[in-house]
Order: C-alpha cells, then sequence, then structure tokens
C-alpha cells in the first residue's frame, strides 16, 4: 500500500483553499506557490510511478477493510495505466501554471484563476487515480466545473457564449453519467469498479447491459469530444485562456473523457465484440471528420481544437482494434500493439498539443490576435517560438524523429496487422491531411510576409513562457524513445498489460 | 435595495437568532439525526439572507461581508482537509481515518470525528451559500439601472 496516494487529492486541493486565503493578503503568493505545489506534485507522480514497478497499488481511505471479500469503503488505484496518465496530468499542470506566471497578468482576479487551477488538476487526479464510480463523478463535478469557469475567465461576449454552451453539454453528460451509475449500482448494488466486474459475471440481463454501456459511453464521449458529440469542444477550447486551453485540451479531454472510457471498457465491463467494433468506429470518425474541419480554419486556436478532436480519434480508433482482437480471443500480441499505438498516442499528444496552445497564446500574447490571415513573418522577431512551434507542428503530423511519427507509425503497423487495412490507409490519409493544415499554420504565421507593419513592442515572449515552451519541445523529442523496446517495457507495458488482461484489476483489488 | 417597514425588520431580529440556532442544533446533531452538515448548514445561511433581506443592502456594507465569508470558507474547508489528513498520524495512519473515541450510540459526543466534519461541512455550507447570494446581490446593486 502506497502511503502517498491521496496525497494527490489533498495537496491540490489545500493550495485552493490556501491561495484563496493568503493570496488576498500577500501579492504574488497565488503563483509561486500554485508553481511549487504543482512542481511537487510531479516528483509525486513520478516517484509513484517509478515505484509502482508495474504492478498495482491500492489505498483504502478511512481503513475500511471489506467484509466477505466485499469492499466497501473508498478505493485508490494505482497501476501501470493511471500512473502514466497521472504524471502528465502533473507534468503539463505543473509547465503551464509556469507558462501563466506571464500570461495570466492581462487577466484581472488572478487568485481566481490559479485556486480554479489547482482545483481542476485535483480533480483530474482524484478522477484518474479513484477505483470507484461515483467517486469518479464526483470528482468529474470538481474539475468539470472549475474548467466552466476557467473557460469563461476572460468574460467577454465569446467566452461567456463558450462557456455557457459548455455547461449546457457538460451538464447533458454529467446527467448521462450519473443515470447510467444508477442503473449499475440498482443492479449490482455495488460501486467499486472490480467489484462491478465480479457482480456482472454472474450473469446479466443483456439488454440491460447494452443500454448501461450506451449510457456512460455516451456521457464520457461527450467529455471526450468523440465526434457526435463534439460540439462543445472548439468554443470552449479556443476562447478559454491560452494556458487553460493547453490543459483541457492537453490533459483534461484525456484524464476525464478517454482514460474512463478506457478503463471501465477494459477493466469493468466484459469486453463485447459489438461495443468494440462501436468504439473503433467512433474514433474513425473522429479522426477523419476533426481533420477535414480543421484544414478550413483561420483561428488557430479553433484549429488548434479541431485537431484535438482528430487526434482522439487515432487513440481511441487504436484501442478499439486492441479491443476488437481482445474480444475475439486472436492474435494477442497484435491487439497489445494496437492498445500500445494508443496510449503512446495519448502521451504524445499530451506533449504536442499542449505545446502547440502554448505557442498560439504566444502569438496572441504579442499580437493581440488569433486570426491567422493577420499574422506573418514572425519567425524573425519570435525565434523560440517559432522554433518550438516548428517541432510541435511535425511531431502531430507524424515526421521524424518526433515522437508523433513513431506514435502513429505503431498504430498504423498495428491496424495492417489487425487487416482493418481501410483504417490503416485513413489514419495515413488524416496524417498528411494534418501536414497540410500545419504547413498553412506555419506559413501563415511565421513564414509569409508581415500583413500589417509590425511596431517594436512585437517580440520574444517573456522567459516563463519561454521557459515552458522549450521544455515541452524538449519532451517532444524525448518522448520517441519510448519506441526503443527496453523502455518501452518498462513504460507502456504494464499499462498494456493491465488492458489487455482486463480480469488481473478486478482480481487483484478483490484479492487485497 | 431599502429596508422592509419596521415591523418586518423587528420580526425578522426576533426569527432570525432563532433559525441560526436550530441550524446548529441540525449541524451538532447530524450523527445522530436526519440533516447534518449540508442540511444545517443552508438553514444558518438562510437566517443570514432574512436579515438582508428585511434590513435592505443599504444597511451592510455587502463588498466586506463577502470577502470575510470568503475566507471563512476557504478556512473551514482547510479545517475539514486538516481533520482527515490528522488521520495519518493516529491509529492505522490512512487518510479519513476516524481517529477519535467512538463513545456510545445516541450520544451526542460520540462517533469519533464524525461530528467535527459535520461543523466544519455545516459552516463551509452556510459561508457558500451565503456568498453565492451575496454575489447576486452585489451584481445586481453595481449593474447600471
Amino acid at each position: 500500500m502506497n502511503q502517498l496516494l491521496p496525497l494527490f487529492v489533498i495537496v491540490p486541493l489545500s493550495a485552493t483553499f490556501l491561495i484563496m486565503i493568503f493570496g488576498r493578503f500577500f501579492k504574488d503568493f497565488n503563483k509561486y506557490f500554485a508553481s511549487c505545489v504543482l512542481l511537487f506534485l510531479v516528483v509525486l507522480s513520478f516517484y509513484s510511478m517509478i515505484s509502482l514497478n508495474g504492478g498495482l497499488s491500492l489505498y483504502k481511505v478511512g481503513g475500511w477493510q471489506p467484509i466477505n471479500k466485499i469492499p466497501i469503503g473508498i478505493y485508490i488505484v494505482m497501476d501501470g495505466f493511471n500512473s502514466l496518465i497521472v504524471c502528465i496530468i502533473n507534468l503539463i499542470g505543473f509547465l503551464v501554471v509556469f507558462y501563466s506566471i506571464s500570461y495570466i497578468k492581462r487577466y484581472t482576479a488572478e487568485n481566481y484563476f490559479y485556486a480554479l487551477f489547482c482545483l481542476l488538476i485535483g480533480g483530474m487526479n482524484g478522477v484518474v487515480i479513484s477505483g470507484d464510480l461515483f467517486n469518479i463523478f464526483v470528482f468529474l463535478e470538481i474539475s468539470v466545473i472549475s474548467s466552466y469557469a476557467l473557460v469563461a475567465f476572460g468574460v467577454e461576449k465569446n467566452e461567456l457564449e463558450a462557456s455557457f454552451k459548455y455547461q449546457v453539454l457538460g451538464g447533458l453528460a454529467s446527467f448521462l453519467i450519473l443515470f447510467g451509475i444508477g442503473f449499475i449500482y440498482w443492479k449490482t448494488k455495488t460501486l467499486n469498479i472490480a467489484d462491478i466486474r465480479a457482480a456482472f459475471s454472474n450473469g446479466y440481463d443483456k439488454k440491460y447491459y447494452l443500454f448501461v454501456q450506451l449510457l456512460i459511453l455516451s456521457g464520457f464521449g461527450l467529455k471526450a469530444a468523440i465526434i457526435p458529440f463534439h460540439a462543445w469542444l472548439p468554443d470552449a477550447h479556443s476562447s478559454a485562456p491560452s494556458p487553460i486551453s493547453a490543459m483541457l485540451s492537453g490533459v483534461f479531454i484525456k484524464a476525464v473523457g478517454i482514460y474512463v472510457i478506457i478503463r471501465l471498457f477494459f477493466n469493468m465491463f466484459e469486453i463485447s465484440e459489438g461495443m468494440a467494433i462501436l468504439i473503433t468506429t467512433l474514433g474513425t470518425i473522429s479522426m477523419v471528420i476533426g481533420v477535414f474541419l480543421a484544414i478550413g480554419q483561420w483561428d488557430i486556436k479553433r484549429l488548434l481544437a479541431y485537431h484535438s478532436i482528430s487526434q482522439m480519434g487515432y487513440v481511441v480508433m487504436s484501442v478499439g482494434i486492441g479491443m476488437i482482437l481482445v474480444s475475439r480471443g486472436l492474435k494477442p500480441e497484435v491487439a497489445s500493439l494496437a492498445i500500445t499505438g494508443g496510449i503512446y498516442h495519448l502521451i504524445n499528444h499530451a506533449a504536442f498539443k499542449g505545446l502547440l496552445f502554448l505557442n498560439a497564446g504566444a502569438i496572441e500574447y504579442t499580437l493581440g490576435t488569433r486570426n491567422l490571415k493577420e499574422m506573418g513573418g514572425l519567425a524573425k522577431v519570435m525565434p523560440v517560438t517559432s522554433a518550438t512551434s516548428f517541432i510541435a507542428s511535425m511531431s502531430i503530423s507524424g515526421v521524424p524523429p518526433f515522437n508523433g511519427f513513431f506514435s502513429k507509425l505503431i498504430i498504423i503497423i498495428a491496424a495492417i496487422l489487425a487487416r482493418f487495412y481501410l483504417l490503416a490507409a485513413l489514419a495515413v490519409i488524416v496524417s498528411i491531411i494534418t501536414l497540410a493544415s500545419f504547413l498553412k499554420f506555419q506559413r501563415y504565421a511565421f513564414y509569409d510576409k508581415p500583413k500589417n507593419p509590425m511596431g517594436s513592442e512585437v517580440k520574444e515572449v517573456p522567459f516563463p513562457m519561454v521557459f515552458s515552451m522549450i521544455v515541452l519541445s524538449i519532451l517532444c523529442l524525448l518522448l520517441s524513445l519510448l519506441v526503443i523496446p527496453s523502455v518501452r517495457e518498462v513504460i507502456l507495458a504494464p499499462a498494456v498489460n493491465i488492458l489487455t488482461d482486463p480480469l488481473k484489476y478486478s482480481t487483484f483489488i478483490l484479492g487485497q | 435595495m431599502k429596508g422592509m417597514t419596521i415591523i418586518v425588520k423587528k420580526t425578522a431580529q426576533l426569527i432570525a437568532g432563532m433559525i441560526f440556532m436550530y441550524g446548529i442544533y441540525v449541524i451538532v446533531h447530524g450523527h445522530l439525526t436526519p440533516g447534518g452538515g449540508f442540511a444545517g448548514g443552508v438553514i444558518m445561511a438562510g437566517s443570514l439572507i432574512l436579515v438582508i433581506l428585511s434590513h435592505g443592502t443599504d444597511f451592510f456594507s455587502l463588498v466586506k461581508e463577502e470577502m470575510g465569508t470568503t475566507i471563512v470558507e476557504s478556512a473551514a474547508t482547510i479545517c475539514v482537509i486538516l481533520i482527515a489528513t490528522a488521520g495519518f498520524l493516529f491509529g492505522t495512519k490512512v487518510f479519513f481515518n476516524n481517529f477519535l473515541p467512538k463513545g456510545n450510540v445516541g450520544d451526542l459526543v460520540s462517533a469519533g470525528v464524525l461530528p467535527l466534519y459535520n461543523i466544519f461541512v455545516g459552516i463551509e455550507v452556510a459561508a457558500s451559500v451565503f456568498i453565492i447570494f451575496l454575489s447576486l446581490i452585489i451584481f445586481k446593486e453595481e449593474s447600471p439601472k
């Protein structure tokens, strides 16, 4: 039992309320305190991942022991998969909060920004490490409600409209999720994910099961912005302050959307082929339609937001292929390759999409516009932003030697080996269109002639912003090392094992 | 917003204290009877809201009230987290450990740390419901007629 696990929730939550109190009296307390807290969480998350050593770790909150092997308390579970997600959340969170030190100065009410940001982090950490369905819902609401407020942080017309749209669809999603949880609790009389698996394994009504699965899939699909449920994402992610866009697009939709879908559909529900095909189809549709919606955009942040939908489509499609193979019991090594590709792309996407949004924020910070048609020639005046955004653009379009190339390669190879030739071809085509739209971004923003004469105020952004962008671009390069088999064995293999062998999770928890 | 007539004001003054006491009663008996921190907190906030509605907003300096309430709210939440974290130090050394003696079932002082949680949750809920009310009023006062 790892004693440090609850700290992932305690520390950001207490930081939120400490900032609310002391931030009012001491100037600059909020930004440095929030940075220190996030730095501590980064260290803690990497320490937890390393000390886990490929196994599972369970924490019983309040010390409630199971009775007759039935878990009654709240369980916090950490395994190979969610330890990776926790690392991403806290690492990107730290870089984003460091970036905000300069960026957020132009808004009033900085105090609320840092408090809400810590709340967002606490909520996401809670969703990811919780082993209990209702706690997932509670922490989901914590993080989602703070993200509503953060999206509307500019309090202009566009921001408020985007936040309202987001709240309506988010409320709908929460309703569907709660409804689904209620149905599960009605039948199984338990909320523990492992125990629900065990309860359903004694036989169930097929139609009821399918109904619950569809409720949960559409609820979390709304949070993950998979394509029929994507309407809120472009508005919300483009209207939020740029650091928050980076957080929402880079981490949030993964932690509360994709992660929960993968966790529940592998480890809680029994994998069925029909559901796996549905998930793969949704992923493919998002991948293809997302990129076509993206390429025509002239607002940088809207373009990036649509690309988030498309890239999440890659992840969902790849994991879905793995799910189909696991459900058929065929080619276990190809299934694990497909899931590896999905998880690898998930990690990579956090790095490059976070970086791209920070770049967009840097451009907006200096020029005050997000319209690509009004930019140009920034490569000379903003060398760091230009170089880092070039790295991120090449990563997302899958150009070697950056990380995006390797994860897309694994996904495509897995699709071919699993004989889904159409999906492999679509993945390649979508990647090419992604490259095209990012070449457009590079050309119009950095290399074309300036449309308006630039004054002397157009220069490189301050140090904290530059620092975060450089670290993330180094990360884009370093993450390609994960493709090396010995590194992959240590970091990605535990995450894949817990998914390809779905019963391992519940047998471990119920055995404690 | 102007206050109401003297009859309403006097009645509100008489009743508000009793409502507040009832809120405290619901909170401290939270582990014995239905109710508890949340319900009691809302009742306490109700008594404060009653006073503001009857006396009018001119009588109070609302922005100052709002700042104080925010601090009370945050402090109460921190107290809840502190009690939960104190579980790390005693007994089985886990988060949310109920480390105080449990006492007899039905006594007012029993159930370990649960009454403490109820009290701080009550303060927190009272403060946050009151803050929502204050924010709405301040918004209305500040917005142009």
